[in-house]
Formats: C-alpha cells, sequence, structure tokens
C-alpha cells in the first residue's frame, strides 16, 4: 500500500494547523483553520467517507469560518489581542512523550479496510446483508442513522435545536 | 452590522446566480441520500449555507435576510417533523420510529420504512438549516464595540 496521496494531505493538515497556532492575527488563524478544514474534507472523502468530507466541507471549512469572522468583526480589537504565555515544562515535556505513545499504540490498529478488524466483524455484516431488504435503502450509512438508529439521530437532531435556541437566548437584542 | 449590499458588482452577481445552484444541489443531496453518499445532515447545512451566502451579500434590507428573519420563526419545525414520523408509528400501533407501523393502506413493510426515512430526512434537514440561518442572522446583528448590548 503507498501513500502517494495520504503524505501529502497529511503534511499540509499538520503544516495549517501548525500556521494556525502560531500566525499573529486571529482572522488569519481563522481563514488558516478554514483550509485545514478543507484538507481535511479530502482525507475524509479519499479516505470514502462522503458524508463526511461533505459536511465537513460545509461545516468545517464554511460555517464555522463565517462564525468566527463574524464574531471578531462583532468584538473589539481589545478583546482579541493574542497573548501567548510560555507553556510549562511539563507539557514540554509530557505531550512529545504522549504523542510517542499514541504512535507506538497506533501500530496495532487493523489496517485500513481490514475485513477481519472488529469493527467490520460485530454488526456491520447484518446491516449490509439486511438493510435493502427491510428499508428498500440501498445506501446503508443512511439506512442505519434514520431507521435502525434513529432515536439516536433524533436526540442529535434535538442537540442541534437546543444549540441554536441557546445562541439565540444568549444574542437576541 | 450587514446592513448595505457588498460593494462590488462581481460578488453581487455571482452571489445570486450560486444561490440557486447551491439549493437545488442540497435538495439533490438531501433526497438521494437514500442512494448514495449525502442525507439529511448534508442536505440541511447546504441548505442553510445558501440562504446565509445570500445574508451575507445582499445584508440587511433586502429579500434574502427578510426571508431569513421568517425562516428563523420555524426553529423546532424539523424536529417536530422528525418527531412526528416517530409518532405516526405509534399511532399505527407500533413503537416509536419503528416505521413499519406507519399507517398508509396498500403498502409494503420495507415502502413504509422508505417513507419514514425520507420524513426523518427531511425533517433533520430543516432543523440544521434553520439552526445555521438562525446562529448566523443573530451573529450578524451583535455590534462593533464589543457587546451585543444597546
Amino acid at each position: 500500500m503507498t501513500y502517494a496521496v495520504e503524505l501529502p494531505l497529511l503534511v499540509l493538515l499538520l503544516l495549517t494547523a501548525a500556521t494556525a497556532v502560531f500566525v499573529k492575527e486571529l482572522i488569519s488563524a481563522v481563514l488558516i483553520l478554514g483550509s485545514y478544514s478543507f484538507f481535511l474534507a479530502l482525507v475524509w472523502a479519499w479516505m470514502g467517507a462522503v458524508d463526511v468530507a461533505i459536511v465537513e466541507a460545509v461545516v468545517g471549512a464554511g460555517l464555522s469560518t463565517v462564525f468566527f469572522l463574524l464574531t471578531l468583526f462583532g468584538t473589539a480589537p481589545r478583546d482579541t489581542r493574542i497573548r501567548r504565555p510560555r507553556p510549562p515544562i511539563a507539557a514540554l515535556i509530557g505531550l512529545p512523550f504522549l504523542g510517542l505513545l499514541l504512535l507506538y499504540a497506533a501500530d496495532d490498529l487493523p489496517e485500513f479496510g481490514d475485513p477481519h478488524a472488529p469493527a467490520s466483524t460485530h454488526v456491520s455484516p447484518f446491516y449490509l446483508e439486511n438493510s435493502i431488504r427491510d428499508t428498500y435503502t440501498p445506501n446503508v450509512v443512511t439506512a442505519v442513522l434514520m431507521d435502525y438508529r434513529g432515536m439516536d439521530t433524533l436526540i442529535e437532531t434535538a442537540v442541534i435545536f437546543t444549540a441554536g435556541i441557546a445562541c439565540w437566548l444568549l444574542l437576541r437584542r | 452590522m450587514i446592513e448595505s449590499p457588498h460593494d462590488s458588482v462581481i460578488v453581487r452577481q455571482l452571489g445570486g446566480l450560486l444561490m440557486p445552484i447551491v439549493q437545488i444541489f442540497a435538495l439533490y443531496i438531501l433526497f438521494f441520500g437514500q442512494y448514495g453518499p449525502g442525507g439529511g445532515f448534508a442536505g440541511g447545512v447546504l441548505l442553510g449555507a445558501s440562504r446565509i451566502v445570500g445574508m451575507l451579500i445582499f445584508g440587511e434590507e433586502d429579500r434574502p435576510t427578510a426571508v431569513a428573519r421568517k425562516i428563523i420563526k420555524g426553529d423546532g419545525l424539523g424536529l417536530i417533523i422528525f418527531a412526528g414520523a416517530g409518532g405516526l408509528c405509534l399511532i399505527g400501533g407500533g413503537e416509536f420510529l419503528n416505521y413499519a407501523n406507519i399507517e398508509i393502506p396498500g403498502l409494503s413493510a420495507p415502502a413504509r420504512r422508505y417513507l419514514g426515512i425520507i420524513l426523518a430526512q427531511i425533517g433533520v434537514a430543516v432543523d440544521i438549516a434553520v439552526t445555521a440561518i438562525s446562529i448566523v442572522f443573530h451573529l450578524s446583528f451583535i455590534s462593533g464595540d464589543g457587546g451585543s448590548r444597546d
């Protein structure tokens, strides 16, 4: 398995994430975060999760950029000045160590698309075999989200509704 | 904050051109979600994004913002559609959200499930579109001198 597409995308992701942290102005950071989300959407699309890619491109690269920019325009410059205190020594030593530990653990993860991985041997075969007979819906993801796990999606929708109501309560005039 | 339309004629023309195209694409994603990638979440977010583009380009006075002002009164409608599809199953004598019990004569159980999934997706899409528009609408009115209070 070659990584001709994954590696450049991963490097771009790391670059944009690091630039967003280190850049001087908040507006530049917001725009760079938008490009970060766009590269992330490309990663999702490359890995076959096109649903997630569409939502990431619209929400991550589009809507959240708009939210951030509107908030920045609505705040005074003195509120958005960036202060960067020096990170504590414990973080400087501990976080790379944690990263190494995660890389070491990642070695045990199943290969991408492995048919014998636990994720694809538990309930996935049932959905793949029965969803078209049960629901007439060829897209298994939709059948799982909206029918087999309908209650889950209903509560998610309620969460989004609550978020909208909360924004209205906080920002109303 | 966004009182007037955008200065550039290119931005206004392209924005007006882009809005209906994005809306058609959103509807395609929403209703094609049972055959391909997409569905309620992606379609709803795109629907909301198309209105938001209109609000940002054409400003407070113009039609898109007036439409948005009406749309955000429908917050919760999507949730009612989704939960109502579940309630229809209760009326049909089954479990909540068990779409096979939607009471429509002459339909087989999988066809009822198909219908229930469409209703649920429309509910999710409406909910998400209205929420996105409402957040941008309210955010765009916070004033520039450090607070939302008048």
